[in-house]
């Protein structure tokens, strides 16, 4: 009986307590993304990655036409005369120097999208059953257990970036196939909103191996899946906490600070800036601009 | 239909111009009532079947969706609502128009309420019911939909009370309840009266459902008491369920949806397309079930010109919304408004406005507000406007948002077009067995609101009777049949 009672109101003052302070405070960690666009090339290995890491399912060309696609990580691609049309193709008409196959020949510039684990995130407050929700570890998580399927999530995340199972995907993995599925998290079933977790298997992983080593966390004992995949390097992930990361360097020579709606940067050259920053959502993935020749 | 359509409409009589004949029989009230109960016409069972196939594809989809999950709805990445929560929105709408007809109205003894109220009532609570069934089959794992509830879970488990989905939760739970509460206890002294003349399971039925009403003096008090408490519980609960409902919307940062103007707006709109709704059912009421001596020609002209009102005030708010978002000058929402207006879903919108603000002024028109074909067919357009005006809410802002790599069109599955079939249906179903169960005209009120006509002079119908017959002095005599009428009394007050 104590334990029934027990569990009912503690539950209740963690919730109280989560609530008057809106949202989570006490962070152990904060991990965060850089992402340097000048690197990227668009080779789409960080997705690809990510659905062999995360046990993404594949849905095929139809739904994926059909924007039921599940890659938590996306390499969206921007030309000099967006097109607002959902055909999505580039419009050429009006550039010189479109070639004959009907691409610009300067190219697209590309922007990796993932969750951005926005420290207020609008996705968390909605929520009616409290799937979703930030981690001591600063990530916005998902509790794909709890998840009923409302989608009120997705419908106010403003960067698009949480993915629905519209169907069971399960056949994505005919036999054999589902070998290879990573056992270090689960398959969704359908009717469960799922998106980026930064790897959080792999969080847990190198927090375990340094436990059981007896030692701290260090920089660099945890990668992501598409940072270790980047042929560039052009992702690095870290926690901001840890005032010696590399990423905590990164995102002080870039003069991005969290907690924040307008950043005051002394140098107006700097590279960083964070998407949507004026939404005053404080994302945890910093971009840096891509340099291009005018 | 009835005799009076026959009439030239210059020419008012007696029945054009009084809310009711005052010298109708109370045995005729019952009589007809109680009529109206049994002996199902074939038309009624068109009507039953049509609701029943129509609810019967919408399970069917429902199945489909719980097997092989959403993806047959059309919803994609951006567009995660779409029909499912605008017809949801729009029968919570529906639902506010008895809730104005009973409790509003009878706070402020406007008694024209007196012979409609009742089944505009029943479409309140059944309204509600339809528009249950929304929240729920729009999730994805339907099968958990209890956990939006607060009960007790030895894990510590509670939901999310900050989400503006549970306060939907509560809010429609709490106004359901109260509703059907009102409707059920506004019904006692009916019901006595049909188990006087019920037999078989009807009698049965009546017996335990009215409570031992003897119509005794203690017993009027007690329930004229509690029937005005729950009047007067029901009027917030009205306005905050919309309220909340709007929420859905309005808490969130979406473009379009982040609107401080939503509350009043949802709630103008439900009372409106309530009343376009009591107007159509009042005309099927009174042509199937010939409810000519109760629900009267003058009654539907007041309902008529009470939603024209309505009309202009949602009319209003809603400019009021979109000059905000256009001096407001932030893009996202300004480029939401414009893509309503000139995107995609460009007809729809502009539909909406059309039937939504421009086709109420018809009702300005005396020939159509005692036009009972037109006036079905105009009460029909309006809802159509409101439920466009529903989809305009929720679909162009998901089409858009914030992500320009999120944008684009969709248009609903078939899953999605049987579920809005299908509560049609459902709402059907649920009307058609109440009228023969239930007595959807008020018996002893009708007889209440014939006592105090009988006994009270109204300058207005005197005058336009006088008036419209083009002759000084008393109107014309009553229509051949009817009892003989009291030389109308002096105006010179009660």
């Amino acid at each position: 009986m104590p334990s029934l009672l027990g569990n009912i109101f503690k539950g209740w003052a963690d919730y109280s307590k989560g609530n008057e302070e809106g949202g989570h405070h006490d962070y152990e960690h904060m991990y965060a993304l850089v992402i340097d666009l000048d690197r990227c090339t668009g080779c789409n290995a960080c997705s690809t990655a990510c659905y062999a890491e995360n046990n993404l399912p594949v849905v095929g060309e139809d739904k994926f036409g059909a924007r039921q696609a599940m890659h938590w990580m996306r390499v969206e691609r921007y030309f000099d005369e967006p097109d607002m049309d959902p055909d999505m193709g580039p419009d050429t008409s009006n550039i010189e120097d479109a070639n004959e196959t009907g691409t610009q020949s300067r190219g697209a510039s590309f922007l990796p999208m993932m969750c951005q684990h926005c420290n207020a995130a609008p996705c968390e407050p909605v929520c009616p059953v409290g799937a979703t929700y930030h981690t001591v570890d600063g990530l916005n998580a998902q509790v794909y257990n709890r998840c009923i399927g409302s989608r009120y999530c997705a419908n106010n995340c403003p960067f698009r970036v949480r993915y629905f199972n519209f169907y069971d995907n399960s056949e994505s993995w005919p036999a054999p196939m589902e070998q290879q599925l990573n056992p270090d998290l689960s398959v969704r079933s359908k009717g469960v909103m799922e998106k980026c977790s930064m790897c959080l298997q792999r969080t847990r992983a190198a927090r375990d191996t340094a436990k059981r080593e007896g030692r701290e966390l260090k920089d660099g004992d945890i990668q992501t899946a598409c940072q270790q995949t980047c042929p560039t390097s052009a992702i690095l992930f870290g926690d901001l906490l840890d005032e010696a990361s590399a990423i905590s360097k990164v995102w002080k020579n870039h003069q991005v600070k969290l907690g924040t709606y307008k950043q005051d940067k002394e140098n107006p050259e700097l590279r960083g800036y964070r998407i949507f920053e004026e939404l005053n959502v404080d994302t945890k993935v910093l971009y840096l601009e891509r340099v291009r020749e005018v | 239909m009835s005799a009076q359509q026959n009439l030239p409409h210059k020419h008012l009589t007696q029945d054009q111009v009084k809310d009711i004949d005052e010298n109708i029989e109370w045995a005729k009230i019952n009589a007809d009532v109680l009529r109206s109960m049994e002996n199902p016409r074939r038309g009624y069972w068109v009507a039953m079947f049509i609701s029943v196939a129509l609810f019967s594809i919408m399970i069917y989809a429902e199945v489909h969706q719980y097997i092989y999950g959403m993806g047959d709805a059309a919803l994609n990445t951006s567009h995660m609502w779409d029909l499912y929560i605008s017809t949801f929105v729009f029968w919570i709408g529906m639902s506010h128009s008895g809730t104005l007809l009973s409790a509003i109205l009878h706070l402020v003894h406007a008694d024209w309420r007196k012979p409609i109220y009742r089944f505009a009532e029943a479409m309140t609570t059944f309204s509600l019911l339809t528009a249950g069934i929304f929240p729920v089959i729009h999730l994805g794992r339907v099968w958990n939909f209890y956990w939006v509830m607060p009960y007790m879970s030895d894990r510590g488990l509670w939901p999310n009370f900050r989400s503006p989905l549970i306060w939907d939760a509560f809010a429609i739970t709490a106004y359901l309840t109260s509703s059907v509460l009102f409707l059920y206890i506004g019904m006692i002294p009916d019901l006595a009266i049909c188990r006087d003349n019920a037999k078989g399971w009807r009698k049965k039925l009546y017996t335990w459902l009215s409570l031992g009403w003897r119509g005794d003096d203690a017993q009027w008090r007690n329930f004229r008491f509690t029937y005005l408490m729950i009047a007067c519980l029901l009027i917030p609960l009205a306005v905050s369920v919309h309220s909340i409902v709007s929420m859905d919307f309005s808490m969130s940062i979406m473009p379009g949806w982040h609107v401080t103007t939503f509350p009043p707006y949802f709630v103008a709109g439900a009372l409106y397309s309530g009343c376009a709704a009591i107007i159509t059912l009042f005309i099927l009421l009174r042509y199937f079930f010939k409810f000519e001596h109760f629900m009267t020609m003058p009654i539907l002209d007041k309902v008529c010109k009470l939603t024209f009102v309505i009309a202009m005030v949602w009319t209003y708010l809603n400019l009021v919304e979109f000059a905000s978002v256009w001096y407001g000058h932030d893009i996202p929402s300004k480029e939401v408004l414009l893509a309503k207006a000139s995107g995609p879903y460009s007809p729809f919108f502009w539909a909406m406005m059309f039937f939504g603000s421009v086709l109420p002024f018809a009702l300005l028109s005396q020939w159509i507000r005692r036009n009972m074909y037109v006036l079905f067919f105009v009460s029909v357009f309006l809802n159509v406007g409101m439920w466009l005006e529903r989809w305009m809410i929720v679909t162009p802002t998901l089409s858009l948002g914030y992500h320009p790599q999120a944008f684009n069109v969709m248009w609903p599955g078939w899953v999605e077009w049987a579920m809005v079939g299908g509560s049609f249906g459902w709402f059907g179903m649920l009307f058609l067995v109440f009228v023969k169960v239930f007595p959807s005209v008020s018996m002893y009120e009708v007889k209440e609101m014939v006592y105090h006509r009988k006994r009270t002079v109204y300058e207005d119908v005197d005058e336009m009777m006088n008036l419209h017959s083009g002759v000084p002095g008393p109107g014309p005599g009553p229509l051949p049949g009817s009892p003989p009428t009291p030389a109308p009394q002096s105006t010179g007050g009660i």
